[in-house]
C-alpha cells in the first residue's frame, strides 16, 4: 500500500527510529500523511499501519480520537473560531456567526470552491486577544467581523504566509547522524545510564 | 497613565512587562529572545555547565531545596515528584508537557515562542540529575508556530553540542525528541499524555499508580513536567535554591505566569510573585490589568483556568497561595484568571466552559462522557429560555454522579453562601468529569437569581426536550 512520497517515506523512517516503540511515530506519521494530502486518506493510515507494524483498524482508533486529523478533504484553509469562555466573553459567538454569513457555509462545512472550512474551536490559547481565530492553526488576534472579512479577503489572494492545510511546523528537527544517542527498546536497557552513580540507590 | 477607571491603557499583545521579578520571562524583550545567540549572549545553557560540575544527586537537591511547585495545575513540589522513580528501574523517561489547552491558559506557548532554549536547558538539567536518558517534548497540535521555535532551537542546540552524545564533552548523553499532539484537551492529563505518546487514543489511565514516575511510559519510571516548571530549571541552578526561595512565600516561592482575560482593561500574560500577589493586585494595579473595562464592576472570575471553581468580588484579597485559596473553594490550577464583569450573563458563561468539557470527554468514564452531555443539555435548554425550575435541580443531580458530596465553591457574604473547600469527590479516572460540573455549580451556587430568573417562564416540568445551540 503505497501512499507517501519517495522523499516523505524516508522521512518516516528517520522519525521511526527516534522512538524506543515504533507505534510511538503514529501521530507524528498522521501529521505527515495530513501534511502530503491535506487529509488523512485510507491509503495513508494502510501504510502508517504497516510501517509501525500494527493494523489499519488500530491507526483508525488511533486516528479518529484527534481532533485536528481529518478523514474526508477539508478546505484549503480551514478556519478555526474560538468559542470558549475569555472568547465568549468577548464576542466569539457573533464572530462565528458572521463567519458563517460571509462563507455562506454552517460551522463544520466547507465552501463549495473547496477555499475555506469553518470550525467552530476550543480554547487557542490566546486568551487575553479575545477573540481569536487560527488559519490552518496560525493565530489572527481580536478579530472584528470587519478584521475576518479582510482575513478572508487576504486568504483570496497569494499575498500570505499561511501553508495550505495539513502543514504545520515548517521547520523540522534534525539530528546530526553522530550527535543522535539513539532510542533503544525499554526491554534492552538494563542499567543506569553512564553519569549516574549508582544503578542501585536512588537518591 | 492614570488611575480612573475607563481612561484607556495602551494594548500590549500577549506578555505584559511589570515590576515584579522576572525569572521566565527574563528575555522577552528581546526582539530575538528565541535564537541560541541572544540565549547564549544572557547566560543561556552556563546553569547546564555548572549541574554537569555537580553530581546528580546535588543538581536534584537544589531543586527539591527550592519548592518548586509544578506550573501545570497540580502544583505537586518538582523535587519530591523526581524522587518517585523507584530505585534500579531503567531506563527512565522525561516527557514534557507542552499540551497547554486548558482554558484562559495562555504560558506555555508563550514559553516555547519566546524561549526555547530556557526550556530545553531546564530538560536537560532534568535528565541528568533524575537519570532520564531519554526526553519527549510534546507540544499541542495547535501551535505550529512554538513547534518551529523549538525545532530550530533543538537544531542549534544539538549542533552546538548541548543536546546528543556526550554534553560539552561529558559522559551525560540525552537525545531530545519533538513530538506533536493532534488535538485532544484530556492529552494534557499525564497518563493520557503517555498513552498519546505510545500512538494511542488519548485515554487517562487507571490510578493507582498514581504518578507516573513509577509506571509510565512503556511501563518504565517516567517524569511529566510542564513547560514552566521545566523553564525554572536554569535559573535555580543559576542562582541557587536560596535565591529562588526568597521571592514569594515558604510555601510557593518563586514567579508564576499568570495570563488574565475577559473584562478587564488591559488583558494579558503577568509574570506575578506566587504567594504573595493578590487577586486584587493583578486585576486592578495600574501596571498590570488596570481594573474592570468600561468602568464596570466585577461579578466574577475563575481563578485557575476553566476547571476551577469560580470566585466572586469577596476573595480578591487572597494571594497566588493554594494554601490560602483551597479553603476558599477553588484552586490555582494552571495560571489563568477569566474575568466576568457585571454585563456578564452568567448561565450563558458557565455554558461555554460546559460545552467545552463536554465535548473534549474522552468517554472512557460513563460519568463523564454521559454526564458532562447532560450538563451541556440541561444548560443550554435553561440559557435558551425553554428551561424549567425542576432543570435547575436536575443539573445538581447529574452533577452529584460525576462528583458526589459537597462540591467545593467560593463564599458570598452578603447572600449568606459559605464556603466550601477544595477538592473535589469524584466517580472518573481524572478531572475532566468534575471540570464540566464546576462552572454550572459555581454559576447556580453563586448566582441563583439569575437562573430562577431563567426558568420562570419555563412551563414543560418534563425533561424530554433537549434542544442546544450554542
Amino acid at each position: 500500500m503505497k501512499f507517501f512520497s519517495d522523499e516523505n517515506l524516508d522521512l518516516a523512517q528517520v522519525i521511526i527510529n527516534r522512538y524506543p516503540k515504533p507505534r510511538s511515530a503514529m501521530i507524528p506519521l498522521l501529521h505527515l500523511a495530513q501534511e502530503q494530502a491535506g487529509w488523512v486518506t485510507d491509503d495513508a493510515m494502510a501504510q502508517i499501519a504497516e510501517l509501525v507494524g500494527t493494523t489499519s483498524a488500530e491507526v483508525l482508533g488511533t486516528c479518529s480520537f484527534y481532533e485536528m486529523f481529518k478523514r474526508r478533504p477539508v478546505g484549503k484553509y480551514v478556519i478555526n473560531i474560538c468559542t470558549t469562555m475569555s472568547c465568549a466573553l468577548m464576542g466569539a459567538r457573533e464572530l462565528l456567526e458572521h463567519a458563517e454569513r460571509r462563507l455562506g457555509v454552517k460551522a463544520g462545512g466547507t465552501t463549495a470552491d473547496g477555499m475555506f472550512t469553518i470550525e467552530g474551536a476550543e480554547c487557542q490559547a490566546a486568551c487575553t486577544e479575545a477573540p481569536c481565530l487560527q488559519v490552518n492553526y496560525r493565530h489572527r488576534y481580536r478579530v472584528s467581523p470587519d478584521r475576518f472579512d479582510s482575513i478572508v479577503d487576504e486568504l483570496s489572494t497569494t499575498g500570505h504566509e499561511i501553508p495550505d492545510h495539513g502543514v504545520l511546523s515548517r521547520v523540522r528537527q534534525q539530528i546530526p547522524e553522530d550527535r543522535f544517542v539513539g532510542a533503544e527498546p525499554p526491554q534492552d536497557v538494563v542499567s543506569a545510564p553512564v553519569w549516574m552513580p549508582d544503578a542501585g540507590v536512588d537518591q | 497613565m492614570t488611575s480612573r477607571a475607563g481612561t484607556p491603557i495602551p494594548h500590549a499583545p500577549g506578555f505584559v512587562a511589570n515590576d515584579t521579578p522576572r525569572i521566565v520571562t527574563a528575555r522577552f524583550d528581546h526582539e530575538d529572545s528565541y535564537t541560541i545567540e541572544r540565549y547564549e549572549a544572557t547566560g543561556g545553557y552556563h546553569a547546564l555547565r555548572k549541574a554537569l560540575q555537580q553530581t546528580p544527586e546535588e543538581v536534584h537537591s537544589e531543586v527539591r531545596d527550592a519548592t518548586l511547585l509544578g506550573r501545570g495545575g497540580a502544583g505537586f513540589p518538582t523535587g519530591v515528584k523526581w524522587g518517585f522513580c523507584p530505585p534500579g528501574v531503567w531506563p527512565r523517561y522525561l516527557v514534557v508537557n507542552g499540551d497547554e489547552s486548558e482554558p484562559g491558559t495562555y504560558k506555555d506557548r508563550l514559553l516555547m515562542e519566546l524561549d526555547p532554549h530556557q526550556l530545553i536547558e531546564g530538560c536537560l538539567i532534568a535528565c541528568y540529575a533524575v537519570g532520564l536518558s531519554q526526553c519527549f517534548l510534546y507540544i499541542r497540535g495547535e501551535m505550529p508556530v512554538a513547534q518551529e521555535r523549538v525545532a530550530a532551537a533543538l537544531n542549534d542546540a544539538y549542533a552546538a553540542g548541548y543536546i546528543g552524545k556526550n554534553i560539552l564533552g561529558t559522559e551525560f548523553s540525552v537525545d531530545i525528541i519533538l513530538h506533536w499532539g493532534a488535538g485532544a484537551y484530556v492529552v494534557g492529563e499525564e497518563t493520557a499524555l503517555i498513552e498519546s505518546l505510545e500512538g494511542n487514543r488519548g485515554y487517562p489511565r487507571l490510578k493507582p499508580p498514581y504518578f507516573p514516575a513509577s509506571i509510565g511510559l512503556y511501563g518504565q519510571p517516567t517524569i511529566v513536567n510542564n513547560v514552566e516548571t521545566l523553564s525554572n530549571l536554569p535559573w535555580i541552578l543559576e542562582h541557587g535554591a536560596e535565591a529562588f526561595t526568597a521571592i514569594g512565600t515558604e510555601s510557593s516561592p518563586g514567579t508564576r505566569m499568570v495570563a488574565v482575560s475577559g473584562h478587564v482593561r488591559r488583558p494579558g500574560v503577568y509574570e506575578i510573585v506566587n504567594g504573595t500577589t493578590t487577586f486584587r493586585d493583578l486585576l486592578y494595579n495600574e501596571e498590570m490589568c488596570g481594573g474592570i473595562r468600561d468602568g464596570n464592576q466585577l461579578k466574577a472570575f475563575v481563578p485557575g483556568g476553566g476547571s476551577a471553581p469560580w470566585f466572586t468580588p469577596d476573595q480578591l484579597d487572597l494571594p497566588f497561595e493554594a494554601n490560602q485559596v483551597g479553603p476558599q473553594g477553588s484552586m490555582l490550577g494552571s495560571g489563568a484568571v477569566m474575568v466576568m464583569d457585571e454585563t456578564t450573563d452568567i448561565p450563558a458563561a458557565a455554558l461555554t466552559l460546559t460545552k467545552f468539557y463536554a465535548h473534549e470527554s474522552c468517554g472512557k468514564c460513563v460519568p463523564c462522557r454521559e454526564g458532562g452531555t447532560w450538563l451541556e443539555q440541561i444548560l443550554g435548554r435553561v440559557v435558551n429560555g425553554r428551561g424549567t425550575p425542576r432543570d435547575l435541580e436536575l443539573l445538581m443531580e447529574v452533577g452529584q454522579t460525576i462528583s458526589p458530596g459537597d462540591f467545593p465553591h467560593a463564599a458570598v457574604a452578603s447572600k449568606g453562601i459559605e464556603a466550601v473547600p477544595f477538592p473535589y469527590q469524584m466517580t472518573t479516572i481524572c478531572f475532566v468529569g468534575p471540570s464540566a460540573f464546576a462552572p454550572v455549580h459555581s454559576a447556580l451556587t453563586l448566582f441563583p437569581e439569575e437562573f430562577e430568573a431563567r426558568v420562570a417562564g419555563g412551563e414543560s416540568d418534563t425533561i424530554s426536550e433537549v434542544a442546544v445551540d450554542v
